[in-house]
C-alpha cells in the first residue's frame, strides 16, 4: 500500500470515528486453534490510552465518512464540509493484522458512513472481516457496526464473522431522533439489533443440539446514546437504556457526552463544556442496574428525573431511603450489603467471605478498602462506636461532601456556580 | 529463643524447598531471604538451604489441597513480587492456611492473608500492563522484538498469553532490567540470555537491526494515536494514571518524531 496515503486517510477516518466511545474488546470465545493470529478470549486489553484518558483498544476506524444523512449531531454528515476519504478493503486488513502483528491491538472496530444505500455499506463492512477471518485466519476481535436500514441477510453474515455488533441510537428520544435526524427513523436502527438478537438465540439454542455449530456474535450487541444533544433527562436516558436492555439482551449501552461540532443552532454551541461528570453518573447507574440490583425507577422516575452531579446515584438513593439503614455489616444479605454507599462488588465479596471467620470491626473494613467516608452512616459492625442516625438526609449529604474529596471538585465549582 | 536465618537461591521451588525445612525441622521464628540481597542477623543461625524439587512439590500439593487453585496461583504471584521480606509474609500465610481448614484463604481479616492477596493484585496489574504495553518491532530477521522493565518479574507469568496470541510469528521479549528473555520459535517458548551489544538502545529502532516496513508502522501507529484523541476531553492526569510515565520510553506511541 502507498504510505503517505494510507497515512493520510487514517488520519481522516481515525478522527471521524473518534466520538464512537465503544472500545470493549472482551467477552468473545474466539481461541487460536488453527495456529493463526491472534486470541481473543475473555478479558479485553486496553493497549494505551488518548491523552483524553480513554482505552485505545481496538483500531477503530470509518471505512469511509462519505455519507448520504444529514444528522445534526454527527460529524460526517453530508452538509459539514469537511474532507472525505475512503479506505479500500485490504487496506483495513493490513492494517488490522500489522497493528496487531506488534501488539498495538486487540482488534477492529469499524464503522463507516453510508454511501450509495444501507445495504451496499453493510457489505462492504462484512467483506473486511470476512476477509480477515478467512484470508488471513484472524482470531482477533471484531466489531463491526450495524448499519441502520441493512437487510436481515447481510446481518446475519456479519455476525459469523464479528465478535460483537453495535448499531447506535444516538438520541434517546423519539422527538429529539425527528428534531436532529428528520430522515432516519427508530425502526431503522431497531430492525437489524433485533435480527442481531434473534440469530443469536437461534445459534446458541442450536449450538446446544449441534456442536459444530457455527459462533454467531460471541461478544453481542452493543449501542451508544448520545448525551446532552437534544435537551432529554436523565430518567429518559436510563429508561431508554433500560429498554435496551431487557428488549434486545444488549451487552453494553454507552453514554457519549456531546462534543460541539456544528453551529447549527438545534444543538449546543461549538465551545460549550462537555457534559463529562453527567455522563460518569449515567454511567455509574448503568452498574448500578447491572450489577448491583437496582431498579431503574429507584434511582429515577417522574419526582426525581435527573441524577445529582455533587453526588454518587447510591448515596443520592440511600439518603432518600434512610429507613432502609443501618446496615449491620455481619448479618446482611448480599443484597443490601451492596446498596451501601461506599461499598462496591468487591469489598460486598471480600465482608461475606471474611465475616464466616470472625466478626468484623471498623479496622477490617478499613484494611479490605471500603470508602468509610460515606458508608459508616449507612452501617454498624462489631464495635460500640458509630455515627448518630437522627442526622437529616441533608445535613448528612453536607458532612459527606465536606469530608470528601472528589476529582471533579472543579468542574462541580464551575457547573454549580452557574445557579 | 534465637530464630534461623534460611537463605535460598531465590527461585520459587528454593522458597518452596525452605518452606518444606520449616516443617521438616520444626523451626520457629525464621526469617527466609534471598541469597542476592541477604543480610547477616545477629543472633541468628544462618543455613544455606539447598533447592530439591520433590520437597518443593510436595509443599506445593499441599497448598493445592488447602487453597483453591486461583488462590495458590495467588502464592505464586506474591512471590514474584520480589518485594523484601515478601517470604516471611509468604511463609506466614502458608503456616495460616495449613493450620487452618479449606477456606482460609478468603479470611480477609487475617493480616497475611490480606497482604498477600494485595501483593498479589499489583503483581497481577503489572502482568496485565505488560499484556497491554508489550510494543513488538520487526528485526531484519523476521523476529518481533520487544524490551520491557516492568515491576515485577512477570514475564513466566505473560508467557502463556503471548504464546497463544502470537502462533505464527516468532517474537522475543527481554525484560532489561532481569536481564532473560522469552523467546518462541514457532514451535514452544523458551527462557533465553542474550549478550547485547554495549552500543545497543532498546528505546531506539535502529535501521541496523529492524525491518524497513517497522519505521512505516511506528508512523501509521503513531498518527492513528493523535487522531484519536478528543482534545475537547483532554486530561493529562486521567492519562498518566492509565500509562505511568515510566513505561513510556518503551511504547510507539509515545516516541518523540
Amino acid at each position: 500500500m502507498s504510505f503517505e496515503r494510507t497515512r493520510e486517510k487514517l488520519k481522516i477516518l481515525a478522527d471521524a470515528a473518534k466520538y464512537d466511545v465503544s472500545c470493549s474488546s472482551s467477552g468473545s470465545k474466539r481461541a487460536n486453534t488453527n495456529k493463526g493470529l491472534g486470541n481473543a478470549t475473555g478479558m479485553g486489553i486496553c493497549h494505551s490510552y488518548t491523552e483524553d484518558g480513554r482505552c485505545v483498544s481496538l483500531l477503530k476506524i470509518l471505512l469511509t465518512n462519505y455519507c448520504i444523512f444529514d444528522c445534526a449531531y454527527c460529524v460526517t454528515r453530508k452538509s459539514n464540509d469537511i474532507q472525505r476519504a475512503a479506505f479500500k478493503v485490504q487496506e483495513v486488513v493490513d492494517l488490522t493484522i500489522n497493528f496487531y502483528r506488534r501488539n498495538y491491538i486487540e482488534g477492529l472496530f469499524l464503522s463507516s458512513g453510508i454511501f450509495k444505500s444501507p445495504d451496499y455499506t453493510m457489505e462492504r463492512l462484512v467483506s473486511v472481516a470476512k476477509k480477515l477471518r478467512l484470508e488471513e485466519n484472524f482470531n482477533g476481535y471484531i466489531h463491526l457496526k450495524s448499519i441502520p436500514g441493512a437487510s436481515d441477510e447481510l446481518m446475519r453474515e456479519a455476525g459469523l464473522y464479528a465478535d460483537r455488533l453495535s448499531v447506535n441510537i444516538e438520541i434517546p428520544t423519539e422527538i429529539g431522533l425527528k428534531k436532529l435526524a428528520p430522515e432516519k427513523k427508530r425502526e431503522d436502527f431497531v430492525k437489524p439489533m433485533l435480527k442481531v438478537k434473534n440469530e443469536i438465540i437461534q445459534y446458541k439454542n442450536e449450538k446446544k443440539l449441534i456442536k459444530s455449530t457455527p459462533k454467531y456474535a460471541p461478544a453481542g450487541q452493543s449501542t451508544q446514546m448520545i448525551v446532552g444533544a437534544s435537551g432529554e433527562s436523565d430518567f429518559q436516558i436510563m429508561y431508554t437504556s433500560n429498554f435496551f436492555y431487557k428488549n434486545y439482551n444488549l451487552k453494553r449501552v454507552y453514554y457519549s457526552g456531546y462534543v460541539p461540532i456544528s453551529y447549527d443552532d438545534r444543538l449546543p454551541k461549538i465551545g460549550s463544556e462537555v457534559p463529562i461528570l453527567r455522563e460518569n453518573r449515567l454511567y455509574q447507574t448503568d452498574w448500578l442496574l447491572r450489577f448491583y440490583g437496582f431498579e431503574v425507577n429507584e434511582i429515577l422516575n417522574e419526582t426525581h428525573p435527573h441524577l445529582d452531579l455533587d453526588i454518587d446515584p447510591k448515596l443520592s438513593w440511600a439518603l432518600r431511603n434512610r429507613h432502609e439503614f443501618p446496615v449491620d455489616i455481619n448479618t446482611a444479605d448480599k443484597r443490601m450489603l451492596a446498596r451501601v454507599p461506599g461499598l462496591g462488588m468487591k469489598s460486598v465479596y471480600k465482608i461475606l467471605n471474611a465475616r464466616r471467620f470472625r466478626r468484623l470491626n471498623w479496622d477490617h473494613l478499613k484494611r479490605i478498602g471500603v470508602a468509610l467516608s460515606r458508608a459508616r452512616y449507612f452501617i454498624i459492625c462489631d464495635s460500640s462506636d458509630f455515627e448518630r442516625a437522627d442526622i437529616s438526609s441533608e445535613s448528612l449529604k453536607g458532612i459527606i461532601l465536606q469530608n470528601s474529596k472528589t476529582k471533579y471538585n472543579n468542574t462541580l465549582n464551575n457547573q454549580l456556580s452557574l445557579f | 529463643m534465637h530464630g534461623a536465618n534460611l537463605i535460598y537461591d531465590g527461585t520459587f521451588d528454593g522458597f518452596l524447598s525452605t518452606v518444606f525445612t520449616v516443617y521438616e525441622q520444626k523451626l520457629s521464628n525464621v526469617t527466609i531471604q534471598n541469597e542476592t540481597h541477604s543480610q547477616s542477623l545477629l543472633f541468628a543461625e544462618t543455613e544455606f538451604i539447598p533447592t530439591n524439587e520433590t520437597q518443593a512439590k510436595r509443599v506445593w500439593k499441599g497448598l493445592i489441597k488447602h487453597l483453591t487453585f486461583r488462590e495458590a496461583s495467588v502464592v505464586f504471584y506474591a512471590f514474584l513480587s520480589e518485594q523484601p521480606n515478601v517470604e516471611n509474609i509468604l511463609l506466614d500465610y502458608i503456616q495460616y492456611i495449613f493450620k487452618n481448614e479449606k477456606g482460609a484463604g478468603e479470611d480477609f481479616s487475617h493480616p497475611s492473608v490480606l497482604k498477600i492477596a494485595q501483593i498479589a493484585k499489583q503483581v497481577g496489574r503489572e502482568k496485565h500492563r505488560m499484556e497491554a504495553f508489550v510494543r513488538f518491532r520487526l528485526t531484519k530477521d523476521e523476529i518481533y522484538f520487544a524490551g520491557i522493565e516492568p515491576d515485577f518479574n512477570v514475564l513466566p507469568l505473560i508467557l502463556s498469553h503471548f504464546k497463544k496470541r502470537y502462533a505464527d510469528q516468532k517474537w522475543l521479549i527481554y525484560d532489561i532490567k532481569r536481564k532473560y528473555g522469552i523467546y518462541y520459535d514457532l514451535h514452544s517458548v523458551e527462557m533465553i540470555n542474550i549478550d547485547f551489544p554495549d552500543t545497543f538502545d532498546f528505546t531506539k529502532t535502529d535501521e541496523t537491526y529492524f525491518s524497513e516496513a517497522e519505521f512505516d508502522f511506528q508512523k501509521l501507529w503513531k498518527s492513528y494515536f493523535r487522531s484519536s484523541n478528543i482534545e475537547e476531553r483532554k486530561n493529562m492526569k486521567l492519562h498518566i494514571q492509565h500509562v505511568p510515565k515510566r513505561y513510556w520510553k518503551y511504547l510507539s506511541e509515545k516516541q518523540p518524531d
